[in-house]
């Protein structure tokens, strides 16, 4: 059984065809590299896995059960979890506070109004133990309005990690980082045990490769390429695709 | 032994300047205006757990103040007693809530501030054209207020300290509510609802739950503003009064628990003591609204934080760069609190 399958996906916006027929079978434990040209619909699959947006056809299943007509959030509580290109957190709040509210989404206490946040120290110590996993245990109480943009990027996939998912999208997790932080986050993504299903899109081939099992390759819409590393590198329509030739 | 933070010594002092009001005071006149601030502020501190705290702008919230206070006012008139009509009163008022949230949050922003507005003004329309049931534009009178537990209500400093112990519930509870799980799930979709849906929140239902309370505590001062007055008419459902609490809110400060109170104190002084002084007291209101909003965008109590602590910082600063030229060895101090400048992060996601 896959982890995630998605079968015969259609979504077009007014006349543009953003993902068309998409087919795609991650097996538990898998790492597997979505890669295309920009426009090629990458991020558009991660909103219509995640349930941001409604598919016109097709179905999306999650450890064998159907999730395509599933509100987004009882998809994290079905144990997907994702971070975003566009780093999208909480930036009036410090990062603990950020990775604490991760916590609380999967948690009946996010419901609880009569006691203080403050006072909940396991969930704080979940959160610390998230932030050491990616190395910011101890800058846990800066606002995050003060963090750097590499900093930021650790936030989000702590917050995913925090949730312990099934299976974790990561929506180029590399982009805009340094050479030096691109090999952080390579080897904390690394480390990420096989219990977890890992499906990313990312444009730094020399750091994404290296974790990738098999890889698919987008382009307007549709999925040109599967295969393993060796088999979409070395097949000529990737070449097309990326140069153009 | 406890140790007293400067916070909690401030709150104790706030709270027995409060106890003691008219004792000091003596003129009911001014115990009467003390009373009317605490309602009024009920009323804003209400408005802004939707405002400050969950980033929803309603121009509604006459609406329903004016629900509660109408509906007690029509259930006393016809003869039921205190307790019974308010428990009513709220309860009509939550419902009537529960219809308004659900309609308003189609939309959030412009579109939420829109259908808030249109409620409201439905609710006004009621309060003023349907004379059979309201008394239309000559409103209803209440013959008497409430003796709770035999206190009669009749004077002013009696009066003064039921409001002032709805006024502290109403603090305490929005105070509870903010600091606590649901407090910051509600922050959360102010800031980013999409991430919140996707980290498994029901925005919705979390947006739905504090409609409800901010409706709950605005019944709550609408019943107050009945008693205070003895009286209710359309002139309190009108727009004015949803644009003046919400001037309340945003003057004083929002998302703070302190920011309504003030905001509250100055339109109800403004209203009452300056307009006793000055023709146009409109005018004054405006110009100091102008210069809020010019000096300090955030609010009186934050924008007045950031200045002091700015001041404060240039004095210690002062102090630091005379220490240093007197003992040039020393290297001189990073002031505290100074950081690399970094790229500030986008508010909202797309």
């Amino acid at each position: 059984m896959s982890a995630l399958a998605v079968a015969g996906l259609d979504k077009s916006f007014g006349g543009l065809r953003v993902a068309s027929n998409v087919n795609l079978s991650v097996e538990p434990g898998e790492r597997r590299l979505v890669i295309g040209p920009n426009g090629a619909g990458k991020t558009t699959l991660f909103n219509l896995i995640t349930g941001e947006l409604a598919p016109d056809r097709g179905t999306i299943t999650l450890n064998g059960r159907d999730i395509t007509r599933a509100p987004s959030r009882r998809r994290a509580h079905m144990g997907l979890a994702r971070t975003y290109q566009i780093i999208t957190l909480f930036p009036r709040d410090t990062i603990l506070h950020n990775v604490m509210l991760a916590l609380l989404g999967l948690s009946p206490l996010r419901w609880n109004a009569l006691v203080p946040l403050a006072g909940q120290h396991q969930l704080a110590e979940r959160a610390r133990a998230a932030l050491a996993r990616v190395g910011l245990d101890s800058i846990a109480e800066r606002p995050l309005a003060q963090t750097s943009y590499g900093e930021r990027r650790r936030v989000e996939i702590a917050m995913a990690l925090a949730q312990e998912p099934k299976v974790l999208l990561l929506d180029e997790p590399f982009a805009g980082l340094s050479i030096d932080e691109r090999r952080d986050i390579q080897r904390l993504l690394a480390d990420i045990p096989r219990e977890v299903t890992m499906v990313m899109i990312e444009h730094n081939m020399d750091v994404a490769l290296e974790l990738a099992d098999r890889i698919t390759l987008l382009h307007f819409g549709e999925v040109i390429v599967e295969g393993t590393r060796a088999e979409v590198v070395a097949d000529q329509r990737t070449r097309e695709v990326y140069l153009g030739s | 032994m406890i140790r007293l933070a400067p916070r909690h010594l401030a709150v104790a002092a706030a709270l027995a300047l409060l106890l003691t009001l008219p004792a000091w005071v003596g003129n009911s006149y001014y115990v009467n205006i003390a009373s009317q601030i605490l309602l009024w502020a009920v009323l804003a501190l209400a408005l802004n757990v939707l405002v400050g705290y969950a980033g929803l702008v309603s121009l509604g919230h006459a609406g329903l103040f004016a629900m509660a206070g109408y509906t007690a006012a029509l259930l006393i008139g016809a003869g039921h007693g205190h307790l019974a009509a308010d428990a009513a009163a709220l309860a009509v008022t939550l419902a009537t809530t529960a219809v308004f949230a659900v309609l308003a949050l189609r939309a959030t922003g412009i579109g939420f501030l829109m259908i808030t507005l249109a409620i409201g003004q439905i609710l006004w329309g009621i309060a003023y054209r349907w004379a059979s049931l309201t008394n239309g534009d000559n409103g209803i009178n209440v013959g008497s207020r409430p003796a709770p537990f035999g206190l009669s209500l009749a004077g002013a400093g009696a009066f003064y300290y039921a409001t002032l112990v709805v006024f502290l519930l109403a603090v305490a509870s929005m105070a509870m509510l903010v600091r606590s799980p649901f407090g910051a799930s509600l922050a959360g979709t102010r800031d980013q609802p999409r991430r919140m849906t996707a980290l498994g929140y029901n925005v919705w239902l979390i947006r739905f739950l504090a409609i409800l309370f901010s409706g709950l505590w605005s019944g709550v001062a609408g019943l107050l503003f009945l008693y205070y007055n003895q009286f209710i008419s359309p002139q309190v459902v009108a727009l004015t009064t949803s644009a003046e609490a919400l001037l309340m809110v945003i003057s004083g400060g929002s998302g703070t628990l302190l920011g309504p109170i003030f905001g509250a104190a100055i339109v109800v002084i403004m209203k009452n003591v300056v307009s006793a002084y000055v023709e146009r007291w409109n005018l004054v209101l405006g110009l100091i609204f102008i210069l809020i909003i010019s000096f300090m965008p955030e609010g009186l109590v934050p924008g007045s934080a950031r200045l002091w602590r700015a001041a404060r910082q240039r004095l210690i600063g002062e102090a630091r760069r005379d220490g240093a030229s007197r003992a040039p060895s020393r290297a001189p101090a990073e002031p505290a609190g100074a950081r690399t400048p970094l790229a500030p992060l986008p508010e909202r996601g797309p």
